[in-house]
């Protein structure tokens, strides 16, 4: 029974884990189709945002819920006004210059705070359950994002804010005649998808730690999450995220990460030879 | 008619002969660094001309060419060691590269995957290689008598030895020679490739793939043709690249591999040949030079010129400098024949 517990928990934090990395590149997907390489680097700058700012002597709450968004966010104002905004449109290129983007900043940072591992100390202590312990701080990254996905879904079903953008998703001519000026639309999204990227990034520091490197296996886990759910934001990560990161977080158990990180991509890949638009291509067609 | 063909063949024709004066000049006035060190531009020109050739001629954007670089690499590496000798790991190197282009390309062409799913799914690919390759340190990992070494690589791979002499190892000029002559050869037969009505329905496949198959070519088949190809040409690559270094290491199917591939066929200019090799040999000198420094970081330059290229020359480097250098000639009265083949 405990065993079960321990076991369906570390089933959860793998799902919120996948949530957590990949809503911010679902959103910027779903919206815009621009596939954002340099979304795991978005991730790495959250974390190391956290790590410098409580090195400061900030509290490390303020740093993960409010600085480490907020600055990957204006981060990301700047390089949608800089480099996406000339490559609506054209995918593949979209493509190639956040990738350029990518290696720039990942060189970047190993020049700055060198190619080392930095961490902060996780808050929280652990509990028990039977004769295992678990972290809370597993049980608060799992509560995050469900409180993220959560936000999501209300923010587009129940404000204005998300009607336009759900509008501009389906339409942006029609959007445009209706007098909503559109570039601020992918503006916004933009930026948004890079605050949840860096939000991510502040929230998975003080499990895994930052390293400069670090956005290159993310951003692997969150692409495949993304394309697998499709372009329905809350449905496609919602349903990418739960089979992708169950099957895997259970290969874990029997064989090891490695052949779980393998299985995870290798689920993805018979997922898009069945369902090439992706989950929400096929199913949920009609969800946000 | 016969001036058309002429005028197809003036490009291709010249670099083969400038490939072929570089193949026998080169040994001769250069000293043994500066050769190993173009031997190297060599097997990383084979390797770009497989990317150069499926996204320029066939449309394929393939994010893990790295992929079967990597695996030709590995392939070769285990074979020689067990057999003793080049020539035939060589080939199964090749043969293996074939035939896993084949299994993915048919996941992807034939559930007809598009051009993002495509990027994904080769990337994907390539990290689940990567990421299984890295797992192989333990010593129960052994194939024949090589052991996988896991992040620690396979050393002492050995040197490739010329195929009508199998018992004598390559000198270093020796193996400029070879690779060199493989490098043209594979050129030439990409050129000819193009110019053949395989090649005119690939580029089709590549402007409009509704209206090919409208037109009755099976859009797949050709597509999963195309991809091995440049399997096949990847793999030759890796196994190359892995005599000259005599050594192969996990990182061969890291990202960077894959990007800096993709980049060299950018900046060079996408629907050439010529301009990505171009591009290979510039940009590899250039953090050659820069490397030397020790204050720049590569991949700051690498990622640079991706981002500049992409929104400022997206023709890439060799195409745009062809259109400037073309326009000038034309003004200056000088007979303009339009698209030249490079």
């Amino acid at each position: 029974m405990d065993y079960s517990l321990v076991v369906a928990i570390e089933l959860l934090r793998e799902v919120a884990g996948l949530i957590l990395i990949a809503t911010g590149l679902a959103i910027v997907f779903g919206m815009m189709r621009v596939i954002n390489i340099a979304h795991g680097e978005f991730i790495m700058l959250g974390g190391y945002t956290v790590v410098l700012t409580t090195k400061q002597g900030v509290n490390i709450w303020i740093a993960i819920l409010i600085l480490a968004p907020l600055i990957v966010g204006i981060f990301g104002v700047i390089v949608e006004r800089l480099i996406i905004r000339h490559l609506y449109g054209r995918i593949i290129d979209s493509l190639l210059a956040t990738w350029g983007l990518s290696l720039f900043l990942i060189g970047f940072v190993t020049v700055v705070f060198g190619n080392t591992v930095e961490g902060v100390t996780t808050p929280f202590s652990a509990i028990a359950i039977g004769g295992y312990t678990v972290s809370i701080y597993t049980l608060f990254l799992i509560f995050a994002a469900m409180a993220v996905i959560a936000s999501v879904y209300l923010t587009l079903r129940h404000t204005k804010a998300g009607l336009i953008a759900r509008a501009t998703m389906q339409n942006p001519d029609m959007v445009e005649t209706l007098g909503i000026n559109s570039k601020l639309v992918y503006m916004a999204t933009f930026g948004i998808g890079a605050a949840f990227a860096g939000l991510a990034g502040g929230l998975l520091a003080p499990i895994s730690g930052v390293v400069p490197s670090m956005g290159a296996l993310l951003i692997g886990k969150a692409f495949i999450t993304v394309v697998t759910g499709g372009t329905a934001v809350v449905a496609g990560t919602l349903s990418a995220s739960s089979i992708l990161g169950s099957i895997s977080q259970s290969v874990t158990f029997i064989f090891g990460p490695v052949f779980g990180d393998a299985t995870l991509l290798f689920v993805a890949l018979i997922l898009l030879r069945l369902l090439p638009q992706g989950i929400t291509g096929r199913i949920f067609t009609r969800s946000v | 008619m016969l001036r058309n063909i002429h005028k197809d063949w003036l490009g291709a024709g010249f670099v083969a002969v400038l490939g072929l004066a570089i193949l026998i000049f080169v040994p001769v006035y250069f000293d043994l660094f500066e050769v190993l060190q173009m031997t190297k531009y060599v097997v990383l020109a084979l390797f770009v001309l497989s990317l150069a050739y499926i996204w320029g001629f066939g449309g394929i954007l393939s994010f893990g060419q790295a992929g079967f670089f990597g695996l030709g690499g590995y392939v070769f590496a285990v074979s020689a060691i067990n057999m003793g000798q080049t020539t035939i790991p060589f080939l199964i190197a090749i043969a293996l590269c074939v035939l896993f282009a084949g299994a993915l390309g048919y996941f992807m062409f034939y559930g007809r995957l598009n051009d993002v799913y495509l990027g994904v799914v080769t990337l994907v690919v390539t990290l689940i290689l990567y990421k299984l390759i890295n797992h192989t340190a333990g010593p129960e990992y052994i194939i024949g008598t090589a052991r996988l070494g896991g992040f620690n690589g396979i050393p002492s791979i050995p040197i490739m030895t010329l195929p009508w002499q199998p018992d004598q190892e390559m000198e270093p000029a020796q193996m400029f020679q070879y690779f060199m002559a493989i490098l043209i050869a594979v050129y030439v037969l990409l050129h000819v490739l193009i110019k053949s009505k395989f090649g005119r329905v690939a580029i089709s496949i590549r402007e409009n793939e509704v209206r090919t198959s409208l037109l009755g070519y099976d859009v797949r088949l050709y597509k999963l043709c195309i991809f091995m190809i440049g399997g096949a040409i990847g793999g030759a690559a890796g196994a190359m690249w892995a005599s000259y270094q005599t050594f192969v290491d996990p990182n061969i199917f890291s990202l960077e591999w894959s990007a800096k591939c993709l980049i060299w066929v950018i900046a060079g200019g996408v629907g050439t040949l010529i301009g990505p090799i171009i591009g290979v040999i510039a940009l590899e000198y250039l953090s050659f030079q820069l490397g030397q420094t020790d204050f720049i970081n590569n991949l700051i330059v690498l990622g640079t010129i991706l981002i500049l290229v992409v929104l400022l020359m997206p023709k890439g480097l060799f195409p745009t400098f062809r259109d400037i250098f073309l326009k000038l000639w034309r003004r200056r009265g000088g007979q303009g024949d339009g698209e030249r083949p490079g």
